[in-house]
């Protein structure tokens, strides 16, 4: 325990509130579905492995949706994986949090116009929290977009009423 | 009834009754390498029957082709078809299309199609090699070859700007020119690189685990794997020695001194996963070689000279594929009198090879169905295109 | 073997079947033959010793517009030479023997066209959707293809 009891100077005694105490823990330990579709799944490879490393920020791939509080969208959604995506979507238990990585699930993307079988936007199926644009989006883009996720925990609270 | 291996007896002597069990291995699983669906009938642990779904990832590239304005417009999609070797995809396009178009392009543009292609194929490979070795336990090696594959990306960006989906290769020529310094850090790569490819030998491929996972299991004869049209690492595993940079030429390969890896049942038989993932490995250090004598001579020339500024083809149809690093990689281009394309068809070496892989996993484990699928190395994208 | 060879070959054994050969000025040689007999002439043709054609590159639907057409790439890999054979059908009426007991990889091939363009290959074993999903209403690669307005309740068009 290095660093939490070096701030204390007579005791061990911390007071703060419950809202930071519980969005604090969240934030700091999301494990991530293990959920790439397509081309911005090698990216989302390459940020959880050695150089750029997503796992100091408490963000660990875990396999099955029931362990997990985020999902990184990463890939284009079609029409026969829509109906997939938000029966995981529905397994995840709260609070959970959708983070919608590259043009294809923002919107769409390059398949936007002739698409016949591309969903224009995972957003139509499910809530999205943070959306990170890009084709692919940089390892490093991805962490912003994560870092913007824990900003936006860190502001909930539990008095707060939430739409489900 | 069902009689297995060992029919179990209760204490009357009467057989125990057994049934087949369907189980889902759903497009969300983190050994399917991607949105693929596998309906796998068991009898207890042992497979009997395997039926793939795809269209999970049915992006509707060849209805955006008909509809762009250009023939070069078409280069960004066809990245995105194999998403984990870009600069191979470009290549059998831009391939196909000089083809039809009777374009010659400069030597130097060979050259450096070459070094290119070489490099993205060990970047391709190290995510094949480095995801299989998860699926079978080994999560160090994963790890030692993305760090190898940042630096042949550093190059990649140095060289056009991208790291993944480049829209380098055009129809003509590249892009861009390659900036001074990539000869210098491409040495530098092919040096440090062999160190890591003799660490992670000496860790995987003869480690008894692994061995005793993948020898003998998913076996492919050699005149099925021709039957079913496979190729690449697959058709050479089975012992098949043919390689379309040799066999079919493309472009200078022939000016290069280099073998063609085939697999000789080391471990077990000729065509087990072992021997696939044998002949992944060795390819690497053989695309080394090529690159290493490629860098040194680059022949000067103008990259962008032979790139027509319009692209109004005489109708008529062209087939072009080259040696990708998952297998022969191939567009069918159908033109009329007219900019925009009328059909291009893309023959995509993962959709091919996986359809072999009802008959190779007849009799195998659930455990070595894992194993074969990370042996046959598909990538979503360009099955479902 | 040249195209011109291969040609002869072919006109020699099924004298009525070559409906059209273009060989020469052209990219990729090709031979248009009728659509009742391409199951025997691949039987043929992967078995004749001069011929030897056991590996079919790619197998291809196209949309001329008012027919149909089927395009074989063929390769052997013992004579390390190629062919293209080419089919067409009426838009109406797509029906194509099935040359899946020839070459296996035609399995998925002529599923896959079947999907998008709506042939209907005599003979094949299990023809159905490979791509799109199953209760999927038309074949989109078609030129006259309206892409849906919905599908299962999620809206398709931008």
């Amino acid at each position: 325990m290095g660093l939490l009891d070096q701030k204390f100077e007579n005791s061990n005694i911390v007071v703060t509130t419950m809202d930071n105490l519980l969005n604090w823990a969240r934030l700091s330990s999301l494990y991530q579905m293990q959920f790439g579709l397509a081309c911005c799944a090698i990216e989302m490879m390459a940020a959880s492995a050695s150089n750029f490393d997503m796992m100091r920020f408490g963000v660990i791939p875990r396999a099955t949706p029931r362990q997990c509080d985020v999902m990184i969208v990463s890939g284009t959604v079609t029409l026969k994986m829509a109906s997939r995506i938000k029966r995981l979507y529905d397994q995840m238990p709260e609070p959970r949090y959708v983070i919608s990585m590259g043009s294809c699930s923002n919107c769409g993307g390059p398949y936007w116009e002739h698409g016949y079988h591309v969903l224009k936007g995972v957003d139509r199926v499910i809530p999205v929290d943070v959306y990170v644009p890009g084709c692919p989006p940089r390892p490093e883009a991805l962490i912003e977009g994560l870092i913007k996720l824990q900003e936006k925990i860190r502001n909930e609270s539990l008095a707060k009423k939430k739409a489900v | 009834m069902i009689e297995t291996i060992a029919t179990p007896k209760t204490s009357t002597g009467k057989s125990l009754r057994t049934e087949e069990m369907i189980v889902n291995m759903g497009p969300q699983h983190p050994s399917t390498h991607g949105v693929l669906r596998l309906e796998v009938v068991l009898d207890g642990e042992i497979v009997v029957d395997v039926i793939p779904h795809l269209g999970y990832l049915h992006r509707c590239f060849e209805k955006h082709c008909e509809h762009m304005t250009s023939y070069q417009q078409v280069i960004p999609y066809v990245d995105r078809m194999d998403y984990v070797a870009a600069m191979t995809n470009e290549f059998a396009f831009v391939v196909a299309a000089e083809k039809m178009l009777k374009i010659e392009v400069p030597e130097r543009v060979h050259y450096i199609r070459i070094i290119m292609a070489e490099l993205q194929r060990i970047a391709s490979h190290l995510i094949a090699i480095g995801t299989f070795g998860i699926d079978m336990g080994a999560f160090t090696p994963f790890l030692y070859y993305f760090r190898d594959r940042e630096k042949i990306l550093e190059l990649f960006e140095m060289t056009c700007g991208a790291r993944l989906l480049y829209n380098y290769m055009w129809i003509g020529g590249l892009s861009h020119d390659i900036p001074p310094q990539f000869v210098e850090k491409t040495k530098e790569f092919c040096t440090d690189f062999k160190k890591t490819l003799k660490e992670v030998n000496d860790l995987l491929n003869y480690n008894e685990i692994f061995i005793k996972r993948t020898a003998n299991v998913g076996i492919l004869p050699k005149d099925l794997a021709v039957n079913y049209a496979c190729s690449g690492p697959m058709l050479r595993g089975s012992g098949v020695n043919f390689d379309l940079r040799r066999d079919d030429p493309y472009t200078l390969y022939n000016k290069f001194e280099w073998d063609v890896i085939v697999g000789k049942g080391e471990m077990g038989t000729v065509g087990d996963v072992w021997d696939r993932n044998i002949v992944r490995q060795r390819e690497m250090w053989e695309s080394l070689r090529i690159i290493e004598q490629a860098i040194a001579g680059i022949p000067e020339g103008d990259v962008q000279k032979a790139i027509p500024k319009r692209i109004r083809p005489v109708p008529g149809d062209a087939y072009g594929r080259i040696e990708g690093p998952r297998g022969e990689l191939g567009f069918y281009i159908v033109a009329e009198d007219n900019v925009t394309p009328y059909r291009i068809k893309a023959r995509a070496p993962a959709f091919v090879n996986l359809s072999v892989i009802n008959e190779i996993s007849k009799g195998a484990m659930l455990a070595d169905l894992v194993a074969i699928i990370g042996s046959i190395d598909i990538v979503l994208g360009e099955v479902d295109r | 073997m040249t195209a011109q060879d291969i040609h002869d070959i072919l006109k020699l054994q099924f004298t009525d079947a070559v409906i059209e050969a273009k060989l020469e000025n052209v990219v990729d040689p090709f031979i248009k033959v009728r659509t009742d007999m391409i199951k025997e002439i691949a039987v043929f043709v992967k078995n004749d010793e001069r011929l030897q054609f056991d590996y079919l590159m790619c197998l291809s639907g196209v949309d001329y517009k008012g027919k149909l057409g089927v395009t074989y790439h063929l390769y052997s890999m013992v004579h390390h030479h190629k062919i293209v054979l080419k089919v067409e059908v009426p838009t109406e009426t797509p029906d194509v023997p099935s040359v899946e007991s020839v070459w296996k990889s035609a399995n998925w091939h002529e599923r896959e066209a079947f999907d998008l363009y709506g042939f209907n290959f005599a003979g094949h074993p299990d023809q159905r959707r490979i791509l799109l999903p199953d209760d999927w209403e038309g074949h989109p690669l078609r030129k006259d293809y309206q892409t849906p307005e919905f599908y299962n309740g999620m809206k398709v068009p931008y």
